[in-house]
């Protein structure tokens, strides 16, 4: 079986995988973070999304093999002593009602005020186009972009 | 949902892949972003033998200015294109069409090429490289051959590109000054493949069409040029009526399918109406 070298939230993770393994079960079996969660399990709903190399990307949809040599951050690897703006504003504005897209949605969101820290109403909705959530209506998880905007120009925090 | 058993090999050059496909016989399937290909293995309605993975090879990736074309290469992911310069400048018609492929996750991991050589009809790539006369390298066995986008399309999940051949770089004309383009594309839910989309290219000279480009997604087996609608808008004026009228004849040489999302008689009434407003658009009107 090959062996994969996979930088997990900052830690190596060493493992002779199948070829088939999905990232996403080997970031739950394999380096234990259960925080991403499979949801659909057809690349439509989002909320297995981490970060490749700082980019999101749903994990369901990549071989773990695929991912050798590169550096994934989990829901679990946002916060430091405190926790990230993101998860900050989805708190602030109940971004959220069962959770369950909730590590998706603010692994996009980190993703999307990357590269664009002031976006719109509009620019926001589309770019959480890849993460479905069938409790809130999205109101308050638009809200909490825009919050988390906000506390990521600095100082209101 | 668990793929069934394959073998994986990750190469860093063209030959390696060729060499690699061609020891893992019919079955062994080129990946480079997946995005298209891990449903499938997910669901199982693909078992290849043995994934040759080309995402690393360094030919493969990127935008190179020949002058009077652009060439890019077949693992450039969706991302990368529609941020890329030369893209925006010179092809920005695939700029704006790739900015509506599926969603920024899988735009961040889906590949140029991938989606072409995919060969699906409700793809949004494939009528724009058509649009645009495009023609793809393609290396196997016997050496590389270049082929045209007309004739890349072949059927369903059907390209040119043969078993033990690896779609290497796609090279698309500069318009050049005085055209305008636009991809106008219909779906009825957030991720929703389109129903019929419609990529537009037309040149406007002194308030007139003087030649045009279309287009259409998922109005056939293959992507398919509305050229009865460019004849038609060659010489009209860049006016909404005129314009309007030109494009009711745009499912001339369509074979549009009824399913799920559609029958046939709305996705005809589509194509008018989407060809019509993306060359509306298109030409600043």
């Amino acid at each position: 079986m090959p062996e994969v070298r996979i930088t997990v939230d900052g830690d190596l993770v060493t493992d002779e995988v199948e070829a088939r393994l999905l990232l996403v079960h080997f970031l739950r079996s394999n380096a234990n973070k259960l925080g991403t969660v499979v949801g659909c399990d057809t690349s439509s709903c989002g909320a297995c999304t981490v970060l490749l190399n700082g980019r999101s990307v749903k994990s369901c949809s990549i071989l773990a093999v695929q991912a050798d040599g590169n550096s994934v951050t989990t829901i679990q690897g946002l916060a430091g002593e405190e926790w990230h703006p993101v998860q900050e504003a989805f708190k602030e504005c109940h971004g959220l009602q069962c959770g369950y897209c909730t590590p998706g949605m603010v692994m996009s969101t980190v993703d999307l005020l990357s590269e664009n820290p002031n976006p719109t109403e509009e620019e926001i909705r589309d770019g959480l186009h890849g993460n479905l959530c069938r409790c809130t209506g999205y109101h308050n998880i638009v809200k909490s972009v825009q919050h988390a905007a906000e506390l990521m120009k600095g100082g209101s925090k | 949902m668990i793929p069934s058993t394959f073998d994986y090999v990750r190469v860093n050059s063209v030959d390696a892949a060729v060499a690699a496909l061609r020891a893992g016989g019919e079955d062994a399937k080129v990946i480079t972003g997946g995005q298209s290909l891990l449903p499938l293995l997910r669901m199982r309605l693909a078992a290849p033998s043995i994934l040759v993975d080309c995402s690393d090879i360094d030919e493969m990736q990127g935008v190179t200015d020949n002058g009077d074309s652009v060439t890019i290469g077949a693992a450039t992911t969706h991302w990368a294109v529609m941020h890329n310069d030369l893209v925006k400048a010179h092809v920005p018609l695939l700029a704006k069409a790739t900015a509506t492929v599926a969603d920024p996750q899988i735009r961040h991991r889906g590949t140029f090429g991938g989606a072409l050589a995919h060969g699906d009809s409700a793809g949004d790539l494939p009528s724009v490289v058509l649009a645009l006369d495009a023609s793809m390298v393609i290396a196997g066995p016997d050496g590389r051959r270049t082929v045209s986008a007309k004739d890349f399309f072949v059927d369903y999940f059907t390209t040119a590109v043969g078993a033990d051949e690896v779609l290497v770089s796609i090279t698309i004309p500069k318009l050049g000054a005085g055209w305008g383009t636009h991809y106008e594309k219909f779906n009825r839910t957030a991720q929703g493949w389109a129903i019929v989309g419609v990529a537009a290219a037309v040149k406007v000279e002194g308030g007139k069409i003087v030649d045009a480009r279309i287009g259409l997604t998922n109005c056939a087996p293959v992507p398919v040029r509305a050229s009865s609608v460019e004849a038609a808008l060659t010489g009209t004026s860049a006016s909404a009526a005129e314009i309007d009228a030109a494009c009711a004849s745009a499912a001339a040489g369509t074979h549009a399918t009824t399913d799920l999302g559609a029958d046939k008689e709305y996705r005809e009434h589509l194509m008018r109406v989407l060809t019509s407003r993306a060359v509306a658009v298109a030409a600043g009107v």
